[in-house]
């Protein structure tokens, strides 16, 4: 089984990628149209090859290649007793796990901005003359643009991510970096990762509170981020692993234990993982602003209308902007009907806590923590739980929890008349968001409200077409704005449903000239279509889009 | 059964609860007026705007209200007063523009009135406008206007309301606006029944504490309570405190219906007299139900059985 | 300047001449040089600098003319403002 495993990995070391001996304009990529119309490739030499896009849930037709035994099982690591995993040299750890030039390693972003441990690796593995190497965090944070140097010096020559922001999405945008990047969903990567489709060949975990043997949690310390449910995933699938902390813990940890310490090869002791000021941030507030709280209104409207808000209801949304007001619209709906939820989902808020704690929901899972006001209640509250990426999305397990879901509300960069959904590039083309779970709840949940403004910075948010389809629209069951309410005419109950209740019900088409009538109507961006920088992934593992090069001098690259 | 006796509201626009302020010179505002949801706006080039920025404001407004969708909202701009050397070119970019009316603040006599309804002729008739279409709103804000209240209330056709401009009064009579409104108690009686005499719409001064809702909703059920047809709001936040508290009364709201209802079947019938629970119901409460119905459509309640 | 608007200069010039920047700068340069040249063209020839942060069309008119407006009267033809 490491043999197969080796064997895949030597597979991803695309001598082709290899800076110097590889022009990517000798990348001839054959192409195909997805049933979304849009162009994907067929291969991409050192990545594999892919399926186009069909439809959400054609994975269930497809055959799939038989699962190697035990693949989803840690690589077996004899130990004899009372063997000393700790170390506090970065150096000794990664001469220890292994790690070539080549391979592929993995890093969460549950320590948000206040992340050290991605910079200190990286740091350490360009000063030991590493090259080539695979990056694939389950996520990179805003605050991470030093990444962009070890794209460009040769650290890392291939990227697998939820998305890519700030200085790296530029230089991804720019074509710095000759592989396409791969772009999936949270879903997508637990899925990609069990699936052996990315096998990771060293983790760097941060671990907030861990004991000499590995036992690590994120619900303690002076890091503290709450939920490690992406670091779960990598933990039990990773073929060597390093929990990375700054908060030794007296043996064995207790009472929570997030990673065990089977799945830990070693405990790397460090000064500090993280800034605490920007891993544990406030609280999220509830939107004052009077156009952000408009449109949660018209969400709220929606939803109530749809009668999915009933005993044993289930409930997802973000922390951003217009998302945490319908929270609070629902609550007091809650309230006011004596409703009781099952679960809430997701990345968790302060708000959604306080809703479990005043007795709203049931239970909720945590994949991932947002605020620090989440970080202490999974320590006390045995109803506010951690779950794995897996767990929370990947639609080739045995069940996850999105599937269970039955209302989400998500934002949006831009949308389109489709209903096709972009949160990954900006309208200069260039790569600025993540993709997240949106298409993972989208998918999952039974009502999908997407919500945005219907113009910011000046620009309409309904487009044609959207640059990048992130989430495809036939899994969006609404759009809603401050202007009114857009139901996808896939959804006639809904619809019906809507205009029962006397809501402000749009044709996206109609909103779409309303807004352009004020901003104008915008230039699409400029692209290099030869020149395919990232492809989006569905959580199926089929191809969604393709991202380009942006052409020439765009103001968005200097 | 005569039009008199069914009675009409005195108010052809629909209920006008609530008048948002927005700073002329401001965009960012302007540009999300729909979403707000008030009955009307009020783009403001006075108090809002900077001296230096008079000549930007005024040409932005003018371009919003031809240009810009600002959805169901009355859209209303006020001047600057005519004792500043802004007035007369405020009314000539803005009057083309054709707003739903023009607030002329510190009216202190029916001649500011005049004054204004001239000018705003004269505009009218220079660009080919049809003529008294664009109505005023005088605020009084000063103790001479509110002792002059009726007469400036008859002195002009273009004069659709009467607004209390709180602040610049208070300061007038050298007292501080407290939260309870003692001082502003006669000013607000002065105001309505003034209006109510020339059949004019009144509206009720801003509550300046965006973060006292409390202060606010008990101001606004003071307003409705006085008579006050609309109250100025100066952020959007207010907007839904001020229509709850123009919320009709359940029971007041059903009984308006059967009158309505009475009244109707008197006019097919050719009744001369309408009566309703065993009670003879006259013309002014015919026309309060008429008007109680029309609010009540704003809440959704079209007809008893939404009650 | 707040977001929503722009901020314009416009300086006296042999030729009409547009540069426009900000945030916008790669979708919407089409839409801003039709409606600055409908604008320009009703004044003497001048150089319009553009920064844009999100300004609607009908902003972004009135910001030009108002530039225009002021330019003009600094060379002495305009009104008493200022």
């Amino acid at each position: 089984m490491n043999a197969e495993r080796n064997f895949k990995s030597e597979n991803f070391k695309s001598e082709n990628f290899k800076s110097g001996n590889f022009k990517s304009e000798n990348l001839a990529l054959t192409m195909i149209k997805n049933a979304l119309g849009r162009e994907v490739p067929v291969s991409i030499p050192g990545l594999g090859s892919y399926e186009p896009y069909v439809s959400p849930f054609a994975y269930l037709e497809r055959e799939l290649p038989a699962p190697a035994k035990a693949k989803s099982l840690p690589s077996p690591r004899p130990q004899k007793p009372r063997h000393d995993k700790v170390t506090d040299s970065i150096e000794n750890a990664v001469r220890r796990s292994g790690l070539e030039n080549g391979m592929t390693i993995s890093f969460h972003h549950h320590l948000r901005n206040g992340d050290a441990v991605i910079p200190m690796v990286l740091k350490t593995l360009s000063e030991m003359g590493f090259k080539d190497l695979a990056l694939a965090p389950s996520s990179l944070p805003d605050s991470h643009d030093m990444v962009a140097d070890y794209l460009r010096n040769g650290l890392i020559s291939r990227l697998f991510s939820s998305g890519a922001r700030g200085e790296v999405g530029r230089a991804i945008s720019a074509g710095e970096l000759d592989a396409p990047v791969v772009l999936r969903s949270h879903g997508g990567r637990a899925r990609a990762v069990q699936q052996g489709d990315m096998p990771i060949d060293v983790a760097f975990l941060a671990a907030p509170l861990c004991d000499k043997y590995g036992n690590m949690t994120g619900s303690g310390g002076r890091s503290a981020c709450g939920s490690l449910g992406y670091a779960q995933v990598d933990a039990a699938h990773a073929r060597h692993v390093i929990a990375v902390t700054d908060g030794l813990a007296d043996y064995p940890l207790r009472p929570r234990i997030s990673v065990p310490q089977y799945l830990v090869d070693q405990v790397l002791l460090v000064d500090s993982i993280g800034d605490p000021s920007k891993i544990a941030t406030g609280a999220a507030r509830i939107s004052r602003n009077p156009v952000d709280l408009r449109i949660a209104r018209n969400a709220f409207d929606l939803i109530a209308a749809s009668g999915l808000l009933t005993n044993g209801c289930s409930f997802q949304v973000g922390a951003g902007g217009a998302s945490l007001a319908v929270a609070a619209y629902v609550k007091d709906y809650m309230a006011e009907k004596k409703i009781k939820g099952s679960f809430g989902l997701g990345g968790m808020s302060g708000y959604m806590i306080e809703m479990l704690e005043q007795g709203y929901f049931e239970a909720m899972f945590d994949v991932q923590s947002f605020d620090s006001a989440v970080t202490d209640s999974m320590a006390r509250n045995p109803s506010h739980m951690e779950i794995d990426a897996s767990c929370y999305a990947n639609p080739f397990n045995k069940g996850c929890v999105a599937h269970n879901l039955d209302i989400v509300v998500l934002a949006a960069l831009d949308i389109d008349v489709d209903f096709n959904v972009n949160v990954q590039t900006g309208h200069d083309g260039v790569l600025r968001g993540a993709i997240g779970g949106h298409q993972d709840t989208a998918a999952g949940a039974k009502l999908a409200v997407v919500v945005a403004p219907s113009f910011r910075g000046g620009v309409p948010t309904v487009k044609e077409s959207v640059t990048t389809v992130c989430t495809p629209g036939e899994t969006v069951d609404a759009f809603v704005t401050e202007r009114g309410i857009c139901v996808n005419p896939r959804r006639e109950d809904l619809l019906e449903s809507a205009r029962a209740a006397r809501l402000p019900v749009k044709d996206i088409r109609a909103l779409k000239a309303e807004t352009e009538k004020l901003t104008g109507v915008p230039d699409a961006p400029e692209f290099d279509r030869s020149r395919v920088v990232a492809i989006i992934e569905n959580r199926d593992g089929a191809l969604l889009d393709s991202v380009y090069k942006v052409r020439g001098n765009s103001a968005s690259l200097r | 059964m005569n039009e008199a006796i069914i009675g009409k509201p005195a108010e052809k626009r629909r209920p006008c609860r609530s008048m948002l302020y927005m700073p002329g010179n401001n965009p960012g505002m302007m540009q999300h007026v729909p979403a707000f949801g008030a009955d009307s706006v009020l783009l403001d080039l006075e108090d809002a705007v900077s001296e230096r920025e008079k000549d930007a404001a005024r040409r932005l407004v003018s371009h919003f209200i031809r240009e810009v969708d600002f959805g169901d909202s009355i859209v209303t701009v006020r001047v600057n007063g005519a004792d500043t050397p802004w007035f007369e070119r405020d009314l000539e970019e803005v009057i083309p523009s054709a707003p739903a009316a023009v607030r002329v603040p510190k009216c202190h006599s029916p001649e500011d009135v005049r004054h204004a309804d001239d000018l705003i002729g004269r505009i009218e008739r220079e660009r080919g406008m049809a003529l008294g279409r664009i109505k005023i709103h005088a605020m009084l804000e000063t103790a001479h206007g509110i002792e002059r209240a009726f007469e400036i209330a008859r002195a002009s056709d273009r004069l659709e309301a009467l607004t209390l401009g709180g602040q610049d009064l208070t300061a007038d009579m050298g007292v501080q606006k407290t939260r309870d409104g003692v001082e502003l108690f006669y000013a607000r009686g002065r105001v309505v029944m003034a209006a109510k005499a020339a059949g004019l719409m009144a509206f009720d001064t801003v509550w300046t504490d965006i973060e006292d809702m409390e202060g606010l909703k008990n101001e606004a059920r003071l307003a409705v309570q006085m008579g006050f047809t609309g109250k100025a709001a100066i952020h959007p936040t207010q907007i839904d405190a001020i229509h709850e508290a123009y919320r009709p009364d359940a029971g007041e709201l059903r009984r308006a219906f059967r009158i309505v209802d009475a009244a109707e079947r008197a006019q097919r019938e050719g009744k001369g007299v309408i009566s309703v629970d065993g009670r003879m119901v006259d013309g002014p409460i015919v026309a309060r139900a008429f008007s109680l119905m029309e609010l009540g459509r704003l809440y959704g309640i079209g007809q008893e059985a939404d009650l | 300047m707040e977001s929503s608007d722009c901020m314009v200069v416009v300086s006296p010039s042999d030729g009409y001449a547009l540069e426009y920047g900000g945030q916008n700068e790669a979708i919407f340069k089409r839409r801003t040089e039709r409606i600055v040249r409908e604008i320009a063209e009703r004044y003497a020839p001048a150089e319009v600098r553009i920064q844009d942060r999100g300004a609607l069309e009908a902003t972004l008119r009135a910001r030009v003319e108002t530039a225009f407006e002021r330019a003009s009267r600094e060379d002495g033809q305009g009104g008493s403002e200022r």
